[in-house]
């Protein structure tokens, strides 16, 4: 360094100091940027963003047209209804394990429906709200049939492919823990890579939740060759998830939902919803319905929004049977309180 | 930059001239312009920075290394030290730390072998074997490292299954779980001979720089390696008599599902390993030829004409003068090699990357999380320079 | 993450020498460079054999036994049995034959294929361009202005009767050539900037320059790519957001900014002080000396660094696979998530690997000519 350019320290004192003077106004500004609802920015926008899956069969999916298909994304869907009108209202945006979460508390989608588990932690420190929960599911595990293991505990020993960042490789530690069965894992980030770990023999069993574990299996070219066990180690209610504080939103998330599992309790459907728009004489359709009483004003949509979700996408039942059957995922658990004991149930339309 | 060349007669500082305050004055400009790029980077960090508060507040997002004692639960496939899931997030950090550096520093050794054998094998006079290693260099640099480690995990994943592994080798099985090798059971004895290799080393570099003052002293040479092979290869046999002399194998063999016993290689380990000592190679083999041809021939003819014999030439003459050139670029290879092992992120070794990414996923905590990935590399970075730039000095040139 | 080693001593070449009369010819040749010696003969009949030997077997493997083209049933699932039958003895080169418009342009809407495809055809004439020295002044600025807005008409359409296509179905090959181009066009100016301040007497702009190059230069480009994933939604203020591509981008540019401004600060250090001197006396203010005196010397001899730093961001843009960017080596890995086509990823790294393995070595070729060419003068 030559002597000219020798540190002065006095001279970098000065120029901090100035630069605080400066900066003062910029802080200011920005301190007084305000802060609008979600449903407020989505209207103005004209779309509902929505995080999704990067690709899981069943849920959300692009098929060979570009298109997104699925559970997740239907309910996308369902909630443009809803807001506009038009079930093309909506922006897929396909997010992983990691940056889900980051998307949603960022702003950078509105809605993330991307099979979540409803956790404590995440309704609380992550900032959360889980307005509803669309899919009982349960953490289960996946073997080659060739392997000959009937139970999670034969598995003492073997290697387990998991996903990292997500509730299953907590819940997987907290099993083995809890049955003293000691295991090798394999931990890899992407879903395709842990898959085809699997695939090729690099583990001998795959854990995830069952929904996902049928998805995967149904995928394979031969899926007789892979056999979920039946234990089910863990408790993973999903559903779509908004940012906490969003009431307004939240509600409307909760009852398209609601709306759906309604429709299907009251044997509504895409074929005769509008038949019974115009003759159901239950007082319930016609409020839900959007005939009678102001419940969409309510949520601060269209009377006839649950009319247009049901003609576009169907009830709870046709959306689950069109995604979830397919791929050999049977209604258990998610089928209706009201008619099959099962756990989906709707508050009245009232 | 250097001073070294400057007359001390022209350092001393020119007279000051007093400031004046006027735009034609390279002091005031050089003032002003200082204050206002400082204050337009200030204000965007701090803006940057108000933003990002606000934000952590708006949303709730708790802040904080408080998380650091928390229990991870999570899996780790490979530990250098013991771990459960049930220990804490700083502890499964750790293992991350020394995964990341024992991948690091096998691979730089490693490469800096292969390295050099392909770089002298470009210079060779045979056509065949200059053409080998000049293609393989190309080849090696001309496609992404990513895309070289999924290929060398495909290859890996597509190795037999553990029941039909390979067993090239009674007690060697090579499977997709990895290579299994039978391996002592590590007793205290082993540790002391452990030390005592390493303090063999140290005494002979004590021995070394003895022998060498006396020889500068009285001009007569002294023989070193007899002292080196009884204090390096003597020391720890005899440590490890005195203790007992114990020696159990634990051979590896398939039981249930996989083999166990003996000690493992995993194929994620040994396809980052293969990665990354494969691609940097490509990249030492070229310093290493560039070094080699930095020295003139002359060198070795004016050697030769002055009694050295061969190895001296080389040890004495040749090699001093290359490493001069080699080390710097050879510092930003060892750089690229251990900052390009946090692709192990992307075939499932669990290096600091793996682990800290899984940690800001459970927690939410992705500053803290990102900066504790940025903070264990700056650290092995510097001390990687700091080290090499240490050494660089030891061999630089001393001009008088 | 970075392959670019800075400052690495040009090689002397070694200047050719015309051969004796009785040394020319094929024989004399071999007798030369083959068989000079027992071992030198058995070293190249030991290459010769190994070399005669992984040539015929991958000629097996790549041609031979490989399977071209597969039926696909009336669900549009394509049937692989033929291709798993193998059993690796041969190329399931049917992978590629399916899936490479999937693989080159990703979830682009296929009908409008034409426009990525011509995108990635602009991008090769504005590296050729670029490559010319006739071009080497100002017009290259215009140029890269105007072709760069042209690739971003083309992807995004919406005018000229272009339907719109969002930027979440951008995929493939051009977003490779994006991120590494608009990274290099962003990152250079950027760089010279940096370098100027680094070598700067002004002690705070100095101190900056450093700290900004040696943090970046310390981390894993995949380090700052996580950032831009997961942190730069945090930095913005509320309601305020930047498209995931854009994020990774702006990574790309910060970090290449670092070691481009290494690179050029090699080029100033590398130009004689009398020209410093000189400028200085004929009294041009500092911006006028490094316009028209420090810079136009001194960028053209960083020209091959510099191409060489490019082909390693070029690589390393296939990095944003691990944040989910649908570049062509993630289109490539998403191209074999189809149940069909699990295990044929050789088969797809090859031909991934080829496209990557074409434009390096087309720029490293073109790198070292011109450093040899660049040399001329300093040889005697």
């Amino acid at each position: 360094m030559t002597s000219t350019s020798r540190f002065n320290f006095l001279r970098l004192a000065g120029a901090a100091a100035v630069t605080a003077l400066l900066s003062g106004p910029a802080i200011a500004q920005q301190a007084a940027a305000p802060s609008g609802s979600t449903l407020d920015a989505i209207r103005a926008r004209g779309t509902l963003i929505c995080g999704v899956n990067t690709g899981l069969a069943g849920f959300a999916q692009p098929d060979s047209q570009g298109v997104w298909r699925g559970f997740d994304t239907d309910y996308c869907r369902a909630i443009a209804i809803a807001l506009f009108n038009d079930a093309s209202k909506v922006r897929f945006v396909p997010t992983t394990a990691q940056n889900r979460f980051t998307a949603l508390q960022s702003g950078e989608v509105d809605v993330l429906s991307r099979n979540t588990t409803w956790t404590l932690s995440r309704d609380t420190s992550l900032g959360f709200d889980f307005p509803a929960i669309n899919f009982y599911d349960g953490q289960g595990f996946m073997v080659k049939r060739s392997l000959g293991v009937n139970a999670a505990r034969d598995l003492n020993g073997a290697t387990i492919c998991v996903q990292p960042g997500t509730t299953t490789e907590q819940n997987l530690t907290d099993w083995a823990r809890a049955n003293r069965v000691q295991f090798q894992p394999v931990v890899i980030e992407r879903l395709e890579e842990v898959v085809s770990a699997y695939v090729a023999g690099r583990c001998d069993a795959y854990t995830t939740d069952v929904s996902g574990l049928a998805a995967t299996r149904s995928a394979q070219p031969r899926p007789a060759d892979h056999v979920i066990l039946p234990d089910v180690i863990s408790k993973e209610p999903l559903g779509p998830l908004v940012r906490h504080g969003d009431q307004r939103f939240a509600d409307l998330v909760r009852w398209v939902h609601f709306g759906l599992i309604a429709a299907e309790e009251f044997g509504i459907t895409a074929a005769n919803v509008e038949e019974a728009a115009r003759s159901d004489a239950r007082p319930e359709v016609q409020r839900m319905l959007g005939r009678n009483g102001d419940l969409g004003q309510m949520l601060g949509v269209d009377p006839a929004w649950m009319a247009r979700i049901i003609r576009s996408l169907g009830n709870y039942g046709e959306i689950y049977a069109r995604n979830l059957e397919p791929i050999g995922i049977p209604r258990g658990r998610n089928a209706l309180w009201t008619t099959a004991g099962g756990l989906q149930y709707a508050p009245p339309f009232r | 930059m250097s001073d070294a060349t400057v007359d001390p007669r022209f350092r001393r500082k020119p007279p000051r001239r007093p400031l004046r305050l006027s735009w034609s004055d390279e002091r005031v400009r050089g003032i002003v312009w200082q204050v206002l790029v400082v204050a337009l980077i200030g204000s965007v960090i701090w803006w940057l920075w108000s933003n990002t508060v606000h934000n952590l507040e708006v949303r709730r997002i708790a802040t904080g290394f408080g998380f650091l004692q928390r229990e991870a639960g999570l899996p780790i496939a490979e530990s250098l030290i013991p771990y459960d899931p049930t220990d804490t997030y700083l502890r499964a950090l750790a293992v991350g730390v020394l995964n990341t550096l024992k991948v690091a520093v096998v691979g730089i050794v490693l490469a800096t072998i292969l390295g050099t054998i392909i770089g002298v094998a470009r210079l060779s006079k045979n056509f065949l074997v200059s053409r080998i290693a000049a293609f393989y260099v190309e080849v090696i640099r001309d496609l992404p490292l990513l895309l070289q480690l999924l290929f060398w995990y495909t290859i890996m994943q597509g190795l037999p299954g553990p029941r039909q592994a390979l067993n090239p080798v009674e007690g060697v099985f090579l499977s997709n779980r990895g290579l299994k090798l039978p391996w002592i059971i590590w007793e205290s004895a082993h540790t002391a001979a452990l030390l005592a290799f390493v303090a063999g080393i140290v005494l002979t570099w004590l021995y070394a720089r003895a022998a060498r003052a006396k020889q500068y002293a009285d001009g007569q040479p002294r023989r070193v390696w007899p002292a080196a092979i009884a204090l390096i290869i003597g020391l720890p046999i005899l440590t490890w008599q005195v203790m007992g002399a114990p020696w159990e194998v634990d051979w590896p063999a398939l039981r249930g599902f996989n083999f166990r016993g003996g000690t493992n290689m995993s194929p994620e380990f040994a396809a980052l390993l293969i990665g990354l000592v494969t691609y940097t190679a490509g990249f030492i083999a070229e310093v290493v030829r560039a070094g080699i041809l930095s020295v003139s021939h002359g060198q070795w003819e004016a050697a030769q004409a002055l009694g050295l014999r061969h190895g001296s030439v080389l040890r004495l003459i040749v090699m001093p003068q290359a490493l001069r050139v080699i080390i710097p670029p050879m510092t930003s290879n060892y750089l690229n090699l251990t900052k390009n092992s946090s692709l192990a992120v992307a075939i499932g070794y669990q290096d600091i990357v793996s682990i800290a990414n899984t940690t800001l996923n459970q927690t939410g905590q992705a500053i803290e999380g990102i900066a504790i990935i940025m903070l264990v590399y700056l650290t092995i970075s510097l001390s990687i320079s700091l080290f090499m730039n240490w050494y660089n000095a030891r061999i630089a040139l001393v001009e008088r | 993450m970075s392959d670019i080693t800075v400052n690495t001593p040009a090689i002397p070449a070694q200047s050719a020498r015309s051969a004796p009369l009785t040394a020319v010819g094929p024989i004399a040749w071999m007798r030369a460079n083959l068989f000079s010696g027992w071992l030198s003969t058995a070293v190249t009949l030991v290459c010769g054999y190994l070399i005669i030997r992984a040539v015929m077997g991958f000629v097996d493997w790549a041609f031979i036994n490989a399977i071209w083209s597969v039926p696909v049933d009336g669900r549009g699932i394509a049937q692989t049995q033929a291709c798993r039958d193998l059993h690796g003895t041969g190329a399931c080169w049917a992978v590629v034959t399916e899936k490479h418009r999937f693989m080159l342009f990703g979830t682009y809407p296929y009908e409008q294929h034409w426009r990525p495809a011509l995108v990635c055809i602009l991008f090769v004439a504005l590296y050729i361009v670029s490559a010319m020295r006739r071009f080497w002044n100002w017009t290259l600025v215009p140029i890269w202005i105007g072709t760069l807005t042209a690739i971003g008409i083309l992807m995004w359409g919406g005018v000229f009767g272009l339907p719109y296509v969002p930027q979440e179905r951008w995929g493939g090959l051009p977003i490779t050539l994006i991120l590494a181009t608009f990274g290099l066009a962003f990152a250079f100016p950027l760089s010279i900037l940096v370098a100027l301040g680094r070598r700067s007497n002004l002690p705070a702009i100095k101190v900056l320059c450093v700290v900004y190059v040696e943090l970046i230069r310390g981390v894993p480009l995949i380090s700052l790519l996580f950032m831009a994933s997961v942190m730069f939604p945090l930095f913005l203020p509320e309601g305020m957001n930047i498209d995931k591509l854009l994020r990774a981008q702006i990574a790309i540019i910060l970090f290449a900014g670092a070691y481009l401004a290494e690179v050029v600060r090699a080029g100033l250090q590398s130009l004689p002080k009398g020209q410093y001197e000189a400028a200085d006396a004929m009294g041009l203010s500092y911006w006028q000396k490094t316009g028209f005196i420090i810079l136009p010397q001194a960028l053209r001899t960083v020209i091959p660094p510099l191409v060489n730093t490019f082909i390693g961001f070029f690589k390393d843009t296939s990095l944003v696979l691990i944040i989910g960017i649908f570049d062509l080596l993630t289109a490539g890995k998403t191209a074999i998530v189809e149940p069909a086509w699990q295990g044929f990823g050789i088969e797809v790294y090859v031909f991934v690997g080829l496209i990557y393995l074409v434009f390096c070595f087309a720029m490293s070729k073109y790198s070292a000519g011109l450093e040899a060419d660049l040399n001329k003068h300093r040889r005697r």
